[in-house]
């Protein structure tokens, strides 16, 4: 209760704040993570990390829930409507079924969806080119590989998942077509977004048969898999948030999606009444993936790596080159 | 499938087996000398979180091995209490245990290093390190314990007397010998043997504590147990097999099979619990618990 009234009495302050423009609103903003977890260190932790910056920012307090399982989405969703939250940010693509049900019952309340498309007139859709981001690592990763084999170790076997697979072979295949790329899921449910075991068990297996880069795109599982290539003296390639630093100069790059400005634009949006529903798809050209370099992976990036990734990302904004996207057609053309 | 792949494969399998040869063991003491534990999941989880802690604060991985093994024991000695001295329903302290554990680990885990539960990673000396053929301290102690517990159980006086006490309790006591005390015995077994399994689990297969990380290995551990015919030697390859299985099922995917070619990621998934089903079915035959497990002993008056 106490939490209420200091969350209504900070979101009154932000409302009459001399500093909000003339059409900045009282917003209650909330979060529903995916499963895995706000502290993810990737997909998720990104998001709280957008959210975190919203709240420095404008002194906004949020409210958020991890869940446990699948059957607490549409109650979370739903008890933050009826609790007069807007705007809620789901987090992830299995939150689509209950935002649809639960948007339909609350069409005065603002939805943003990431990484999922729903359709209706108060739901924000945010989603990513993750092939474009995916393609710039796979580059990065033929360059340093010293075998001419690279691995990909996904989390739960889904058409998203397989999007970043398919762009990583590509960008492989456009700096060496003759590399090998060894791809592994980790399973079939969502539990295969926190099993850091398998995830390390299935490195292992690649870099048994020979690679000595491993891109993963697994969330929480990604930790093992980072940690198996570290231990192993081989190059990982994080996903999502910046994971160079989480073992420095084992980490080869890192793949941005940016979840964090995903959310902080949603929030802030909505404050100052700028928030549209309809669909969103970011790409390099929008700023939404990126690959990461800072003095974690400075050292493993030459110069000439740089060049081709800046000349990779300068084409596919330009268009000469085509990243296939998995999800049109649910083919991998390589 | 050349023999480089094979002997991975098989090392794979003893990695992912030995938590579960732990908790299989830690059951089999349980249940020989009559007290059924459902609680080896929660007494695992526990363990992986203190393990995970007490390795993060010290700096050394041995330091929480035995915190593992000490928060498991206290876990132990709390079913015990209720199933032996209280005579409660052990069923239902097992799975009070387990539940207990889920909810105070994650609990635990944010209050200490709010992080939603989870430990920060653990680096260097914190963790088991690799000894040889890619298994840490772990894989031999799990072998070692397997031998043991089989010597103890068929050639000592106490492994005697464990079992006579899971069989026929009330001629223990006619010998004179504390039915209580025996079983207390074997719950403290136990609890150091799912201790040994947590910190495998948080200190050498993963860096770090997550919460629900032992994702039902126990309930695993149990039915290797039942398909083992609670016997020592049977339960270390049951488990073995189960890693086994796992590690194929890992190493399988995306490779072309001669002949065969790719296989489907999730057919590949599948074969473990196929496997499994296939086994119980028709290899098993009838499974007899001791005769005495899940009944508290009440002395004669």
């Amino acid at each position: 209760m106490r939490a209420l009234v200091l969350g209504l009495a900070v979101s009154a302050m932000a409302g009459f704040a001399p500093i909000g423009s003339a059409s900045a609103q009282a917003i209650k903003p909330a979060i529903v993570y995916d499963l895995g977890g706000k502290f993810d260190k990737s997909f998720n932790e990104g998001v709280y990390q957008g959210a975190e910056q919203f709240k420095k920012a404008t002194g906004i307090d949020y409210r958020d829930f991890e869940i446990q399982n699948d059957a607490q989405r549409e109650q979370a969703l739903r008890r933050f409507a009826r609790d007069g939250f807007s705007p809620i940010v789901a987090v992830g693509f299995s939150q689509a079924t209950a935002l649809e049900k639960v948007a339909k019952e609350f069409p005065d309340t603002k939805f943003t969806l990431i990484d999922m498309v729903v359709n209706a007139p108060n739901v924000q859709s945010v989603v990513f080119k993750e092939q474009e981001g995916s393609y710039l690592v796979g580059l990065l990763a033929a360059m340093a590989s010293k075998t001419g084999k690279v691995g990909f170790v996904g989390g739960m076997d889904i058409p998203l998942i397989r999007r970043f697979a398919c762009g990583y072979v590509q960008g492989v295949k456009a700096a060496n077509p003759s590399a090998d790329v060894f791809q592994n899921m980790t399973g079939t449910t969502g539990a295969a977004w926190t099993d850091p075991v398998k995830g390390a068990e299935l490195a292992k297996s690649q870099i048994d048969r020979g690679a000595d880069v491993v891109y993963h795109a697994a969330g929480g599982t990604g930790i093992g898999v980072l940690r198996a290539a570290a231990d192993a003296g081989k190059l990982g390639i994080g996903v999502d948030s910046n994971q160079n630093g989480m073992h420095p100069g084992k980490v080869l790059t890192s793949m941005l999606k940016r979840v964090d400005v995903a959310t902080l634009t949603a929030f802030s949006d909505a404050k100052d009444g700028k928030w549209k529903p309809g669909v969103m798809v970011l790409g390099l050209n929008e700023k939404g993936v990126d690959w990461a370099l800072d003095d974690n992976n400075k050292a493993l990036i030459t110069p000439a790596m740089k060049a081709a990734a800046d000349k990779a990302a300068a084409g596919i904004v330009a268009g000469s080159i085509k990243v296939h996207d998995y999800m049109a057609d649910g083919k991998c053309p390589l | 499938m050349d023999a480089l792949s094979l002997i991975q494969i098989l090392e794979s399998g003893l990695r992912l087996s030995v938590p579960l040869i732990f908790a299989c063991l830690a059951g089999l003491w349980s249940e020989k000398s009559g007290i059924v534990d459902i609680g080896l999941e929660g007494k695992m989880l526990m363990a992986a979180f203190a393990a995970a802690v007490a390795a993060f604060m010290t700096g050394h991985a041995w330091i929480g091995v035995f915190a593992g093994m000490a928060a498991s024991t206290l876990l132990g000695l709390l079913h015990g209490f209720a199933s032996i001295s209280q005579r409660g329903n052990q069923i239902i302290s097992g799975v009070a245990l387990n539940m207990l554990a889920a909810g105070l680990t994650a609990l635990l885990g944010h209050v200490i290093f709010k992080q939603g539960g989870r430990s920060p990673p653990l680096e260097g000396a914190a963790r088991l390190p690799e000894l040889a053929f890619g298994q840490s301290a772990m894989s031999f102690l799990a072998i070692a314990a397997a031998l043991l517990t089989a010597l103890a159980l068929a050639r000592t006086r106490f492994g005697l007397r464990v079992r006579a006490a899971g069989e026929n309790p009330a001629a223990v006591d006619n010998a004179g010998v504390s039915v209580t005390r025996l079983r207390y015995g074997a719950v403290i077994l136990a609890g150091l043997l799912c201790g040994l399994a947590g910190a495998t689990l948080s200190l050498g297969q993963a860096a770090g504590f997550l919460p629900m990380m032992t994702s039902g290995k126990g309930f695993v551990a149990l039915a290797a147990l039942i398909f083992a015919k609670w016997r020592a030697w049977p339960a270390f390859w049951t488990c073995f097999l189960f890693g086994l299985l796992d590690a194929i099922a890992i190493r399988l995917q995306g490779v072309a099979l001669p002949g065969i070619g790719a296989i489907p990621v999730q057919a590949i998934q599948a074969l473990p619990y196929l496997f499994t089903i296939v086994l119980l079915a028709g290899f098993m035959g009838r499974a007899v618990p001791p005769r005495a497990a899940g009944q508290p002993y009440v002395k004669e008056r």
